[in-house]
């Protein structure tokens, strides 16, 4: 027997050894040099999973009801073995959408809905709480076993003086543990490294007391192990049959719902998800803690038999306390408190992380959300908030501890620590069907995860829960009987007659029937909002390899739902443009990838700005504090009117170009109608100027009854001078027109400019002779081949002859032709010794109807229409010469130079 | 025997009103140009003119407005002749103080009969 005060203080120097350990281990974080960075710590830190229900209570198990024990170790075994499957994907979901708890990643795999996160935070503080009630009963019957042995009183359980009671102390020196090493900082990814250092040691303290034990039991109580399994084969008569499959209960069946209820139980414990996917630094971690867990439960359950078979031997009661009463019967003192302390740790190990686990749902999943929805307490969403959080996880440590401490102090003795565990466990399970299907069937919905927890949580309650209160003394016990108001079909321990079963098996099964029952069938029957499928995609699409590179984006994002929402505020083609992808099946699930998800980022600053584009491309990559369906209906009034503007605006744009266009056309019409209306001026203007004469004499002579001979045959011989005018001005005229639309046929050929210079000069020698001008030329001997229309050519050669002999001197009017041959083309020079064409004048003398002033007015000499000179230039143009007016080289009047290119070189042929 | 400047740069029409004057009993000077008719009218003060519009250099419209400023000439009859049918060439004219508007091609009877009418009008005037 151990006297209080040294047992007090080495519990207490245990617990004030732990605070070292966690402060040890958060101050290497702090430095960077972290200890839980090793698989050996996070497998040690999963034996979390080893309370004081293993340590005491499996050896009780054993010694009631056989090898049933080893189901709640078999089944952590299969679920680690599986855990390169499951357990990676999980945690690397958790890393990518930052997930702090069970209910959180939950609530994020159904379009993080709040209210689905409550719902599990909820029901695992319901359930959890007689779990951590377990604990504070063990410590207390410990330290009761430990003090008063051999008198076995068992502790009063009241709350008066509960002062006294040990379990309330260390229910506060725990509360205050917690909240130093759980809630010193808050951390994005809420690990804790000191935490999880402390109780990898507390694992194993707990291992190396309970090995102790057994080794005790076999080599000192026992010669070995063999001696002591053959007393016990000779002492036991029915050990056979103890040791049986039978003896489990419920029989075969009952064996495979423990098993799956303790597979389920091991991942979906808050404490469990805590150590195994939130406190997890590495994903490769998992390699080894997939058998050095399982090992670990292995050396743990070694001795539980040979534990129990001496504790059966020896005649004592209360086998959940033979761990601690073998060593306290053979006299000895340091084992026992070794013992202690090894239950003490299993003990804390689970209530410190139990407890930070339902903390962090508390204030994550039922206390802020509320607080934020509170309008009068006026939070803003976008404050610095963590102070509130970390005041309301303290303070939900300290109520959830208390609670636990009130449970255990007002029911707890109804129990034993088995049910109460395997209570807990079935409870817990309850998040199974959510958190694995949700983890490979996309079509898992919200509304379907949450009538699953619901329904199953209720019969969990109703064939498990109530009853147990009800064997506790606390309501009438008759319904399990009988079944409410004698419905029999509702008996909580036979649901609709289903009878001899195990009550967890029992419970189970029903709980879990309706539990995926409804999630499947509601899920099939409900739609999914955006946020539920962008998430569903990708929790489901978590191990694919473009969603672990799309992780440099800080999330994952689904191709469709990126193309949708590219397409919303730049359309169609600029988004196949951009993303490089054709519009996507509804339900095509593949993963964006990160150059996607840059490309749509730049697409939608361009369109944006960067910090909407930012985040809209969040929305769609993590979704995180927005809900994805909110956003999109505020941004889809922003980006209809975005896509109007951007309408108008293109519209706009396109009006004022035509309207340009328009006005430009509008303009040039303009301008032609003036151009127009000038010409038909002019030439009605030089129509009627012959014509004036032509009626004016043919009136007179028609009038005159007399006339001289000789005037009337000089008036005669005006009309008829003035009708050729006119009929050469006609010509011309529709020459001019020709040209201007461009319908002017001329027939090229390969002709020889020299012989049609001459020919031209020929045609107008005899003119010249009667005007009295000289005419001179030099014209090369060798043909000077060109491609023209000969016909049109000559025209121009004699309309320039024409106009040099107009405005050729007075005195010796002289005109000299000189045809050149240079390096391309050949250029024939026209020149008169007249006064000669202004620079400034030059190019006017093509313009329609410009008339040069003759230096002096001739009467004998045609006046010019004014159109000679457009329609040569004209003509050359278009035969891809050109003409000019240049400084005469021989005489010192005017100069046009009319050149042409000289036909390629052929075979001589000269046409005529 | 009234006297009548014809103004006009083409010979042609020029020699045909010259004719149709004198053979209305019309004294008649002759000018290619406003410049020389200008001098004319200084020189001759003859009873009427017709002026062409579209001259060389100095147009009959600079030709009208000179001598409408000037005291001895402002009731000088003048006779616009145009080969521009347009209208507004006519009302220029008219503002300008042209007394009457003859197109070209003209009637001749029709020529001879306004310049007629105009110098009787006008002789009756003063």
């Amino acid at each position: 027997m151990q006297t209080n005060w040294i047992v007090l203080t080495i519990a207490f120097s245990y617990l004030a050894l732990l605070f070292v350990i966690a402060a040890w281990g958060d101050r290497r974080a702090e430095q960077g040099r972290s200890l839980v960075n090793s698989p050996t710590i996070y497998a040690l830190s999963i034996a979390v999973y080893c309370t004081a229900w293993t340590f005491y209570g499996s050896v009780g198990r054993a010694a009631t009801t056989g090898l049933s024990f080893l189901l709640i170790y078999l089944g952590p075994t299969l679920a680690m073995l599986s855990g390169w499957l499951v357990l990676r994907k999980m945690i690397r979901i958790a890393r990518a959408q930052r997930i702090t708890s069970i209910a959180d990643f939950i609530s994020a795999r159904y379009g993080k809905s709040g209210g689905l996160g409550m719902l599990v935070a909820l029901i695992a503080v319901i359930a959890i709480m007689p779990y951590i009630a377990l604990q504070l009963k063990a410590i207390t019957v410990s330290y009761g076993v430990l003090t008063e042995y051999p008198n076995l009183t068992p502790p009063d359980l009241s709350l008066q003086d509960f002062w006294n009671d040990k379990a309330f102390w260390v229910a506060l020196v725990l509360a205050v543990f917690i909240i130093l090493f759980g809630t010193r900082h808050l951390d994005a990814s809420e690990r804790h490294e000191g935490m999880v250092t402390a109780i990898a040691f507390e694992s194993l303290v707990k291992l190396f007391a309970f090995i102790a034990v057994g080794l005790f039991v076999c080599f000192a109580l026992y010669p070995g192990p063999s001696a002591l399994m053959a007393d016990a084969a000779s002492m036991l008569p029915n050990l056979e049959q103890h040791f049986g499959l039978d003896q489990i209960p419920g029989g075969p069946l009952g064996w495979f719902g423990t098993l799956i209820l303790a597979t389920l139980a091991f991942i979906t414990l808050p404490r469990q998800f805590q150590v195994l996917v939130v406190e997890n630094v590495n994903e490769q971690h998992l390699r080894r803690a997939c058998w050095l867990f399982p090992l670990y439960l292995l050396l743990i359950n070694l001795f539980v038999i040979p534990i129990a078979l001496a504790g059966m031997m020896g005649g004592m009661s209360e086998p959940d306390s033979f761990v601690l009463t073998l060593p306290l019967s053979a006299g000895l003192d340091a084992l026992p408190l070794l013992v202690f302390i090894g239950g003490l740790s299993a003990a804390t190990s689970m209530m410190i992380v139990e407890t930070i686990a339902l903390s962090t749902m508390v204030s994550n999943q039922l206390v802020m959300p509320l607080l934020l929805r509170w309008r009068s307490l006026h939070l803003d969403p976008s404050r610095d908030l963590s102070g509130w959080l970390l005041g309301i996880r303290r303070i939900a440590i300290i109520a959830i501890l208390i609670l636990g401490y009130l449970y255990h102090a007002l029911i707890g003795e109804a129990y034993s620590l088995v049910t109460i565990g395997l209570v807990s466990f079935a409870a817990a399970s309850q998040f199974a069907p959510a958190l694995l299907l949700g983890l490979y069937w996309r079509g898992a919905s919200r509304n379907g995860a949450a009538a699953g927890l619901l329904a199953g949580i209720t019969v969990w309650a109703w064939t498990l829960l109530i009853p147990g209160f009800a064997l506790s003394g606390w309501i009438p016990t008759d319904f399990i009987e009988q079944g409410p108001y004698g419905l029999t079909l509702l008996k909580p321990y036979a649901l609709f007659g289903l009878e001899g079963w195990d009550i967890y098996t029992h419970s189970l099964f029903w709980s879990m029937l309706v539990n995926i029952g409804l999630l499947v069938s509601v899920s099939l029957f409900s739609r999914q909002t955006h946020m539920e499928q962008t998430q569903a995609a990708l929790f489901t699409n978590a191990l694919r390899p473009e969603a672990e590179m799309a992780a440099i984006w800080q999330g994952q994002a689904n191709r469709q739902e990126l193309f949708q929402l590219v397409q919303r505020y730049l359309g169609k083609a600029a988004t196949v443009r951009l993303l490089g992808v054709e519009p996507l099946d509804r339900h095509d699930d593949s993963p964006a990838t990160p150059a996607m998800l840059a490309a749509a980022e730049q697409g939608l600053t361009g369109a944006l700005g960067s910090a909407t584009a930012r985040i809209l491309i969040n929305s769609v990559v993590r979704g995180e504090a927005l809900d994805m369906d909110s956003i999109l209906s505020i941004l889809d009034n922003t980006s209809q009117t975005l896509e109007y503007n951007r309408r108008l605006e293109q519209k706009s744009n396109e009006l004022s170009r035509i309207s340009a266009e328009l006005r430009g056309a509008n303009d040039r019409l303009r301008e032609l109608d003036r151009l127009k209306d000038e010409f038909l001026a002019m030439v009605s203007h030089e129509l009627r100027t012959p014509l004036t004469s032509i009626r004016a004499f043919a009136e007179i002579l028609n009038d005159a009854e007399a006339m001289e001979p000789e005037q009337r045959q000089h008036f005669l011989g005006i009309i008829v001078r003035e009708s050729e005018r006119l009929s050469r001005l006609i010509e011309e005229i529709l020459d001019m027109a020709r040209l201007e639309s461009g319908r002017m046929t001329l027939s090229p050929e390969r002709c020889d400019l020299s012989q049609l210079t001459r020919q031209a000069i020929e045609a107008v020698e005899q003119l010249f002779q009667q005007r009295g001008i000289r005419l001179e030329s030099r014209l090369p001997d060798t043909p000077c081949p060109v491609i023209a229309d000969p016909d049109r050519l000559q025209q121009v050669l004699i309309n320039l002859l024409d106009n040099a002999s107009k405005f050729a001197g007075t005195d010796t009017p002289r005109v000299f032709v000189d045809l050149t041959a240079l390096k391309q083309r050949y250029e024939v020079h026209v020149e008169d010794n007249g006064p000669g064409i202004a620079v400034a004048e030059r190019e006017k003398v093509f313009e329609k109807f410009h008339q040069i002033e003759a230096g002096h007015s001739d009467k004998a000499r045609p006046q010019g229409t004014g159109l000679g000179l457009p329609i040569s230039r004209g003509i050359i143009n278009q035969q891809g010469g050109r003409l000019w007016v240049a400084d005469p080289k021989t005489l010192t009047g005017a100069c046009i130079v009319l050149a042409l290119p000289s036909a390629p070189d052929e075979t001589q042929e000269v046409s005529s | 025997m009234p006297e009548v400047l014809v103004v006009d740069d083409e010979p042609n029409i020029l020699l045909s009103l010259e004719f149709l004057m004198q053979q209305a009993g019309y004294r008649v000077v002759t000018a290619a140009d406003a410049e020389q008719a200008s001098r004319l009218i200084e020189a001759n003060r003859p009873d009427l003119v017709l002026l062409d519009i579209s001259l060389p250099g100095m147009s009959g419209f600079d030709l009208l407005e000179q001598l409408r400023q000037s005291d001895a000439t402002r009731d000088l009859p003048v006779i616009m002749l145009t080969a521009h049918g347009r209208e507004v060439e006519k009302e220029k004219g008219l503002a300008l103080g042209a007394n009457d508007y003859i197109t070209k091609p003209f009637s001749t009877r029709d020529l001879v009969s306004r310049v007629g009418t105009l110098l009787a009008d006008h002789s009756s005037e003063g």
